[in-house]
């Protein structure tokens, strides 16, 4: 093998490229000699090829005419039966790997078979020559010259600070893809309104929960009174704001001081939303009071105040404080006292305001 | 050219049909140089050489099928009551990009199907992008001069896996709700600005009413306009650079064996499109893939169990999984100077694919740093002749997999009816054992292969005919190989470790050791190719197949 675009300068007798210990090698034979297919000897055997070929071909023809009688002969419209629908993908699906298939197998038997299947060697050129390499890098320090970017410093430190600033303005006119985030994170629709108390009623209708419906080892998917009536930004809102509400043995919960009454004979409500990445953490497991995250299971103790007991999030769920009202309907008593679901930079800070 | 000479009426006459219809294209654009250059250019053959064909090919399909789409498709978040035909959704409010997938689903004659072999040839895409790549690393196609093709390959990669993304939350159901909430848990993790880019990305909180029509922005302009760009640049340099060949009789890094281009080569690659055409159709029809009208609208609160992204978002969403978020007492959220550093989702989420693709990336380099191999190689390397490399891949693979399978914890839990939890530890431990163990079996695996081609061609292939002699021993008989076969086990390179050497100024620098290190680590264990003369010795005698005590270290030269 000739190192024909080996640039590399570096041949001291001291430095041994890899590979190139030298020791007796057997002989490169040479490409193999060309075998005869059936084919190529018998013509009977090219006919039959060539039959086959043509029948692939013919296949594709079928194809192509199961696939247009599917289209038109079954018709889609009001109150079709998901079996009409399948049916008529099955056909179209099988129409058109028919109709491909027999395409390409055939052209590709007929390659196979008929053409010509000899192995050619061609020489590999190099890339590039010598003399080309040197003309290139002789071009390329004259054009450097020439500009003079290497004698005057300041043309060109003034040019790659201009240039390095000169995208700024390309990433500040994104600067209306979205608002500033401000406190958005930091409450939800469970703040008490005009003094009036937020009760909680059922996900999706609305309506709400009494204290004396929610028996022992019950849950509930809780969004907060006036979500459905809100018409923009009703996702959002709910995407903070959803919450479980479950009914224990009040003896088997261990409240922290300061939240003893968040709960009201038992009841508790946390957040649905996961402190990891913020799905809902929809799996309430009654025997062992756990929570569980179906994402990427975040196990949480109900009896722990929804302390972490496995997976991957590192904050328990934000318990919501809860009271009944005079009717007797499950109220929250206020907002989270912390920002929901999956963490952000500035969390810390928004819970410490949230707090003061 | 004079005067005269461009008066006169051309002397050429084609004689076929074929041949003056190329001659009239030719004499207005001029392409016979072109098809003098390409024409007959040789082809390698080889099965493991289609996989890029077959991530060609279901680009060219993803083209076509999702054209389609775009025509019936409405990307828009606002909300709607769905009228269309399926019934149990009937009047559920919904967005209309919802609503669109489902009449494309259930109201477009073919919409479904279309959907169907969009998504089906995206998985098969990445899928097969990934295959070639294994292929090319495990060949060592990468090395020079094609360092930078596996660069742009790379990149294409990642391009596949954003159009995948992007594309598989367009429908705006209940699952990708699900994905594209991940992803915003993920962005907020990013330390200082990810709050900011959350915003900006959703247009507000999420999940907003501007990040479908965003994402259906980037799925059908932006990033198949980047994979284009890499495609040809991909190919441009296939071109430039003539295809690799697997080692063999007649086979040399100076010339390119194979069929030429015209017209088996064409005639095989182009039939292939048509092969994978027709196979991903037959997916499309028997399998269904991404039902959506099952998933219902987004909605932030249901969720359903057994979650899956896609599978090549898959090892990202397993790191998720595998991450601890307390240690003891040991909280991987925490609060420095008054901001939240959330390290229990930054760290997975970044740091394995980080990993992973840095090294893919730099792999080209950091081998032939360590090897000092400038030279240009055409000539593919059979896996088990590079065992250190075979087995580099083999550990990110199964690195990749352990992490891939994580995301998978909860059904293989459900489907083996183990404890998630335990199938969670397991996959913990895997993740730092598994790479390792995977490195030694593997490079063993190689070695006692090539060991193995050793005794084949120095002592012949195995008959399965059993002599008896006369004094009882039972042989089997050995046939020696023809040449061509014996050169395909012996024609290959085993380098030696390159020891330290010092620069310039006579100082061996400690980079200089670092490599001397690394290359010991490289070829240490390596068994040379069987030479002419070993097959001379071992002639007439019938001792015992490889000699005992043919440690590969004593082979070295």
């Amino acid at each position: 093998m000739g190192n024909h675009s080996d640039g590399s300068p570096n041949h001291s007798g001291t430095v041994a490229t890899a590979g190139q210990n030298e020791v007796e090698k057997f002989q490169d034979p040479g490409i193999p000699p060309h075998r005869l297919r059936l084919a190529d000897t018998d013509p009977k055997a090219a006919k039959r090829a060539e039959r086959q070929v043509a029948v692939l071909f013919g296949a594709s023809v079928v194809g192509t005419l199961i696939f247009l009688v599917a289209y038109f002969a079954i018709d889609l419209g009001e109150g079709t039966s998901i079996a009409t629908i399948r049916l008529q993908n099955a056909l179209l699906g099988v129409g058109t790997a028919f109709a491909m298939l027999g395409i390409g197998t055939g052209i590709v038997h007929w390659a196979k078979a008929l053409m010509p299947d000899h192995e050619v060697s061609e020489e590999r050129h190099p890339i590039r020559t010598e003399e080309d390499r040197l003309a290139a890098v002789r071009i390329v320090d004259d054009i450097v010259e020439e500009t003079g970017i290497k004698r005057r410093p300041l043309i060109r430190n003034t040019l790659l600070g201009a240039m390095a600033l000169a995208p700024l303005p390309a990433i500040a006119v994104f600067g209306d893809l979205g608002p500033r985030p401000d406190r958005a994170l930091s409450h939800t629709m469970w703040a008490p309104q005009e003094g009036k108390l937020k009760r909680l009623t059922r996900d999706p209708d609305g309506t709400p929960i009494k204290a004396s419906d929610v028996t022992i080892g019950s849950a509930f998917h809780v969004i907060p009174e006036g979500l459905n009536e809100l018409h923009e930004g009703k996702l959002n809102e709910k995407a903070k704001a959803v919450v479980l509400l479950m009914r224990l043995d009040p003896a088997s919960l261990n409240p922290s001081e300061g939240r003893e009454d968040w709960s009201y004979n038992g009841i508790v409500a946390y957040s649905k939303i996961c402190t990891h990445v913020g799905c809902p953490v929809a799996l309430y497991e009654q025997q062992t009071h756990h929570l569980l995250c179906p994402c990427h299971q975040s196990t949480f103790d109900l009896t722990n105040e929804c302390k972490v007991i496995f997976g991957p999030a590192s904050r328990p769920l934000p318990q919501l404080p809860i009271a009944v009202d005079a009717e007797g309907y499950l109220v929250a008593t206020s907002d989270f006292n912390e920002p929901v679901g999956p963490s952000y930079w500035e969390r810390d800070e928004h819970e410490r305001s949230i707090k003061s | 050219m004079s005067a005269a000479s461009r008066a006169e009426a051309p002397a050429f006459v084609a004689k076929t049909k074929a041949g003056r219809i190329t001659d009239f294209v030719d004499a207005r654009v001029g392409g016979s140089g072109m098809l003098r250059e390409f024409g007959r250019k040789v082809f390698p053959d080889h099965w493991s050489f289609m996989f890029g064909e077959v991530a060609l090919y279901s680009f060219v399909i993803l083209l076509l099928s999702g054209t389609f789409l775009t025509f019936f498709f409405d990307p828009s978040m606002a909300e709607t009551r769905y009228d269309g035909s399926y019934l149990p959704l009937k009047n559920v409010e919904m967005s209309v990009a919802y609503s669109s997938s489902l009449d494309i689903s259930f109201d477009v004659r073919g919409g479904l199907f279309m959907r169907q072999v969009h998504h089906w040839a995206a998985l098969l895409f990445v899928a097969s992008i990934g295959v070639h790549m294994l292929r090319v690393f495990f060949t060592g196609a990468f090395r020079k001069p094609r360092e930078m093709n596996w660069v742009v390959g790379s990149v294409l990669l990642i391009l596949a896996m954003a159009a995948g993304f992007t594309g598989y939350s367009l429908p705006d159901d209940l699952l990708s709700g699900n994905g594209l909430r991940i992803i915003d848990g993920v962005i907020k993790a990013i330390p200082v600005v990810g709050t900011y880019i959350s915003f900006f990305l959703f247009g507000g909180e999420f999940p907003g009413t501007a990040v479908i029509g965003r994402l259906y922005m980037l799925h059908i302009l932006l990033v198949p306009a980047l994979i284009l760009l890499m495609i040809v640049l991909h190919l441009f340099m296939v071109v430039v650079h003539k295809h690799t060949q697997y080692p063999g009789p007649g086979r040399n890094d100076g010339n390119v064996v194979g069929y030429p281009l015209g017209p088996v080569y064409a005639a095989k690659a182009g039939g292939f499109f048509f092969i994978v055409f027709g196979v991903i159709a037959l997916m499309a029809a028997f399998f269904t893939i991404n039902p959506i009208w099952n998933y219902g609208p987004y909605d932030p609160s249901p969720v359903s169990a057994g979650t899956q992204p896609d599978w090549y978002i898959g090892f990202v969403d397993g790191a998720l999984r595998l991450m601890p978020g307390v240690i003891g007492d040991f909280h991987f959220e925490y609060v420095i100077f008054g901001y939240t550093l959330t390290l229990n989702v930054l760290l997975p989420a970044l740091v394995p694919a980080g990993i992973l693709f840095t090294v893919m990336f730099m792999y080209p380099w950091i081998e032939s740093w360590i090897t000092k191999d400038t030279r240009e190689h055409h000539v593919l390397d059979r896996p088990r002749n590079a065992p250190t490399r075979t087995a580099i891949g083999v550990a990110g693979f199964v690195w990749y997999c352990v992490m891939w399978a994580a995301a998978g914890s909860d059904l293989i839990a459900t489907h083996f009816h183990v404890s998630l939890n335990d199938v969670t530890y397991w996959l913990r431990a895997l993740f730092f054992i598994g790479p390792v163990i995977a490195f030694v079996v593997a490079k063993r695996v190689a070695l006692a292969l090539q060991r193995k081609d050793r005794e084949i061609a120095l002592h012949g292939r195995e008959t399965g005919r059993i002599v008896r002699l006369p004094h009882g021993e039972f042989i089997e008989v050995h046939a020696p190989l023809d040449e061509y076969k014996r050169y395909k086990l012996v024609g290959f390179e085993s380098p030696s470790p390159l020891p330290a050497v010092p620069n310039d100024h006579g100082i061996v620098t400690r980079k200089e050791k670092q490599r001397a290190f690394l290359s010991k680590w490289f070829f240490e264990d390596r068994v040379a190719p069987a030479t002419p003369a070993e097959l001379e010795a071992g002639h007439g005698h019938h001792a015992p197949a490889v000699e005992a005590g043919e440690e590969s270290k004593s082979l070295s030269h």
